[in-house]
C-alpha cells in the first residue's frame, strides 16, 4: 500500500465523516440540552429528498440546501411539539420520525418524478462542487508527480465541497457556543438540571425548542450534503443508518464536540476501508467486510458497558419537564 | 380520583388517535393529487375482500402479534425493546440452524424444536442489552438499536459464507426439508376458500397461543405482578423486595424470545429457508401495534390486524393507483406511533377535560347526601 492509497482512503473518511460529523453535533445540541434524538435519522433522509428535489427543479444546489434544512426544521419542531410541549415519550417521537421520513420521502418522490421513488440525477449547478484549493493540482495524475506534502495538500486537504469544510469548522464553534456563551451555559444547565434553570427565571420549553432546531438545522445540512455532493439525487433509504451512527459517535464522544470530530473521523474511516476492501486480511485472520460495517455499533456497546471508559449521558436526558412537582 | 373512566382510557384514546392518524394519512393522500376514499376502499377491498386478501392481512398479523408482544411485554417492565428486528433476524438463524442439521421426521415435532430455538436465539440475542441494562445502566434503547445494525451484519456474514448453497450466488440456505413444512391455510382451512397461494400457516396459532401466554403471564403470575410493579414503580418495587436485575432481565428475555417466534411464520412457515431481510421492518411495526393495544393481548391481536390489512391493503393499492407508492403504509405506520405514543397528551389532556366537565355537572345536579 503506498502513500497515495493512504491518503485516498482518508480522503475518502473525510467525505464519509462529515453527514456524521454534521448529524452528532446536532444530536450534542439536542441531547445537551436534554432531549433525546434518535430521529436523527429520519431528519437526514427528509433534507436529503427535499434539497435533491428542489435543487433539480430549480437547478440551484442553494436553493436545494434551504429545502432541506427546511424539512429537516419541520420534523425537528414536530419533535419539540411531541416531546417538549405535550411531554410524550421522546424516544417514541423520533421512532415515528425516522418512519415519517421514510415513508413520506418515497411517497411524495414517486408523484413528483414518477421514478420509483427517486429524484433524477443532478448536475452541474444542481450539485455542490468540490472545491480546489489554490496551489492543489486536481487530476490524479498531476497528484501522483507532487511530493508527500503536495500529495497530502492537494489529495486531502483541497478538493471537498464546501460543506465539508463548514462542518469542520462547526466544531470549534460549537465549542465555543457550548463552553464560551451565557446560551451555552444555560443549554447545558437545562440538560443536567432544568429545575435549576427554571429558578433561575430562563424559559427551559425555549432552551429546548432552541436546542431542537438547531439540530433540525444541522441535519438539514447534513442530508443536503448526502443528497447533493457526495451522491447526485436522492434514493429510497439513503441515510443508510447514518443518523444512527451518528448516535453512536456522540455516545463514543461522550457529547462533547472534539470527541465528537474524533468519533465520527473514525467511523468515517471503518466506511471508507470498508468501501475500498471487500475483506481485510491481517496475518492469518481474514477480518470480512461484514465486521467492519458492524465496528461502529459493537465499539459503541462495548463503551456502553463501561468496559472502556464511561459515557454519562446529560442528567435530565429524555425527561419532559414538569414545573410543579 | 381517576380522571377518566377505564373504558375512555383504554378504548376511546386509542381510537381516537388512529382515527387522527388516518385522517392525516388520507391528508398526505388527498395533497398528492389522489382521492383519499378511492385508496381507503382499495385497501379495505385488498386485505379482507378476498380469502387471498384474508391470507395475506393474517399472514402479516401473525408477524406483528410476535414482535408486538415483544414490545409489549417489556413496556409492562418500562422498558423500550426497540431491538425487535434484530432478535427476530437472530430467531430466524435458531429456526435454520435446527432445521437443516437434524432429519425431522414429523413437522409436529420439528414445529416445537424449531418454537424453542427460535425464542432460545431471539432471548440470547436480547440478553446483552438486558445484562448491561441491568448491571450497568447502559441505556437499552441504544444498546438495542445497537444490536440490530449488529444482527443485520451478522446474518450477512454468516448467510454470504456460511450457509450460501454451493453454486448458489443469492445469499439464502438451502430449502428446508419437505417434512418440515408447516400447513398453510389451504391444507386446515381451505374450506374457506383459502388457496395454495396464501402464505398463513399454522404459526398463525402460535401467535394466538403466544397471546394467551402474555396475558397469563402478566395478569395471573407473581413474575407478572413483579413486572408490572417494576414498571410502575422501580424504587418501590425494589422495596418489595422485587430484584430490579432480575426483573430486567427475564423481561427482557421473554421479550427477545417473542421477537425471535416471528422467524416461525416467515422461515419456517413461509418462505421454508433463510433468506436475507426477512423481517422486513415487522420489529418496529411491532412498536406500532404495542402503543395501539395498549400492551394487553387482545388491544395486540387487534392492532396487529389493523397493520397486517394495512400491509396486504398497501400492496394492493400499489397496484391499483400506481400515483400511490407503497411506502404510504410506512406513513400511516409513523402516523399511528406518533399520534398515540409521543402524542399521547395531546388526546388525553382535552379528554381529561371532558370528562372532568361531565363530572363536575353531574355532581353538581345530584342533591348532595348526608354522609358528605
Amino acid at each position: 500500500m503506498d502513500f497515495l492509497t493512504i491518503l485516498q482512503i482518508l480522503d475518502s473518511t473525510v467525505r464519509l465523516a462529515t453527514p456524521l460529523l454534521l448529524a452528532c453535533l446536532a444530536g450534542l445540541y439536542s441531547e445537551r440540552a436534554g432531549v433525546f434524538d434518535i430521529g436523527l435519522e429520519g431528519k437526514i433522509l427528509a433534507a436529503a429528498f427535499f434539497s435533491a428535489a428542489v435543487a433539480f427543479t430549480s437547478g440551484s444546489v442553494w436553493l436545494g440546501l434551504l429545502a432541506g434544512i427546511a424539512a429537516s426544521m419541520a420534523l425537528a419542531a414536530l419533535h419539540g411539539v411531541a416531546s417538549i410541549t405535550f411531554r410524550g415519550n421522546q424516544l417514541i417521537s423520533g421512532v415515528a420520525i425516522n418512519f415519517l421520513a421514510a415513508g413520506l420521502t418515497v411517497v411524495i418522490a414517486q408523484t413528483w418524478f414518477l421514478q420509483g421513488g427517486r429524484t433524477p440525477q443532478l448536475s452541474g449547478a444542481a450539485r455542490f462542487e468540490n472545491i480546489v484549493l489554490p496551489g492543489a493540482a486536481s487530476r490524479i495524475r498531476d497528484i501522483a508527480q507532487q511530493g508527500p506534502l503536495g500529495q497530502i495538500y492537494s489529495e486531502l486537504i483541497s478538493g471537498h465541497s464546501i460543506i465539508v469544510y463548514v462542518a469542520l469548522a462547526i466544531v470549534p464553534l460549537t465549542w465555543w457556543v457550548l463552553y464560551r456563551t451565557r446560551f451555552g451555559l444555560r443549554l447545558r444547565a437545562v440538560g443536567e438540571n432544568p429545575a435549576a434553570v427554571d429558578t433561575a427565571g430562563v424559559s427551559v420549553v425555549g432552551l429546548r425548542f432552541a436546542a431542537v432546531l438547531i439540530a433540525g438545522v444541522l441535519c438539514g445540512i447534513a442530508g443536503a450534503y448526502l443528497a447533493t455532493a457526495l451522491n447526485a439525487g436522492f434514493v429510497k433509504d439513503m441515510s443508510a443508518g447514518r443518523g444512527f451512527i451518528a448516535l453512536a459517535a456522540l455516545i463514543f464522544a461522550k457529547w462533547r464536540p472534539w470527541y465528537a470530530l474524533s468519533a465520527c473521523l473514525l467511523f468515517g474511516f471503518f466506511d471508507a476501508v470498508g468501501n475500498r476492501y471487500q475483506n481485510i486480511q491481517l496475518g492469518e485472520i481474514i477480518v470480512p467486510v461484514q465486521f467492519m460495517q458492524a465496528l461502529p455499533y459493537i465499539l459503541v456497546v462495548i463503551v456502553l458497558a463501561g468496559l472502556v471508559g464511561k459515557a454519562i449521558p446529560p442528567r435530565a436526558g429524555g425527561e419532559p419537564y414538569v414545573k410543579e412537582r | 380520583m381517576d380522571k377518566m373512566p377505564k373504558w375512555a382510557d383504554v378504548i376511546l384514546i386509542p381510537v381516537i388517535s388512529v382515527v387522527l392518524a388516518l385522517l392525516v394519512s388520507g391528508l398526505v393522500v388527498a395533497i398528492i393529487g389522489e382521492s383519499p376514499i378511492r385508496a381507503m376502499q382499495v385497501m379495505v377491498r385488498g386485505a379482507f375482500g378476498s380469502a387471498y386478501g384474508w391470507g395475506y392481512t393474517l399472514y402479516y398479523a401473525t408477524n406483528f402479534i410476535f414482535t408486538g408482544l415483544a414490545v409489549a411485554v417489556a413496556f409492562h417492565a418500562r422498558l423500550f425493546n426497540i431491538g425487535g428486528e434484530g432478535q427476530a433476524a437472530i430467531g430466524g438463524l435458531g429456526v435454520a440452524i435446527i432445521l437443516l442439521n437434524v432429519a425431522w421426521p414429523h413437522w409436529t415435532i420439528a414445529l416445537v424444536a424449531a418454537i424453542c430455538f427460535s425464542a432460545l436465539f431471539g432471548a440470547a440475542w436480547a440478553a446483552i442489552p438486558a445484562y448491561l441494562q441491568a448491571k450497568r445502566g447502559s441505556h437499552i434503547v441504544i444498546t438495542t438499536i445497537m444490536f440490530n445494525y449488529i444482527a443485520s451484519a451478522l446474518l450477512v456474514y454468516v448467510l454470504v459464507n456460511v450457509f450460501r448453497v454451493e453454486g448458489s450466488m443469492s445469499p439464502e440456505t438451502a430449502r428446508f426439508a419437505e417434512a418440515t413444512n408447516l400447513p398453510t391455510a389451504s391444507d386446515f382451512a381451505g374450506f374457506l376458500g383459502f388457496g395454495t397461494s396464501a402464505p398463513l400457516n399454522f404459526s398463525f396459532f402460535i401467535a394466538l397461543l403466544a397471546c394467551v401466554g402474555v396475558w397469563l403471564l402478566i395478569w395471573r403470575t407473581r413474575l407478572g405482578y413483579e413486572i408490572r410493579s417494576f414498571g410502575h414503580s422501580d424504587t418501590a418495587a425494589v422495596y418489595a423486595g422485587i430484584n430490579p436485575v432480575k426483573i430486567t432481565m427475564i423481561t427482557m428475555l421473554i421479550s427477545g424470545g417473542l421477537a425471535g417466534m416471528m422467524a416461525i411464520n416467515v422461515v419456517m412457515g413461509e418462505a421454508e429457508r433463510l433468506v436475507l431481510d426477512f423481517v422486513e421492518g415487522a420489529g418496529f411495526v411491532g412498536i406500532a401495534v404495542a402503543l395501539m393495544g395498549r400492551s394487553h393481548p387482545v388491544g395486540v391481536v387487534l392492532a396487529a390486524l389493523l397493520f397486517g390489512a394495512l400491509y396486504q391493503g398497501g400492496a394492493e393499492l400499489q397496484f391499483e393507483m400506481p400515483a400511490i407508492s407503497r411506502e404510504m403504509v410506512v406513513v400511516i405506520q409513523a402516523l399511528v406511533i406518533l399520534f398515540t405514543g409521543a402524542l399521547d397528551n395531546m388526546v388525553r389532556m382535552p379528554m381529561q377535560a371532558v370528562f372532568l366537565g361531565l363530572r363536575r355537572r353531574r355532581e353538581a345536579a345530584a342533591p348532595r347526601t348526608p354522609a358528605e
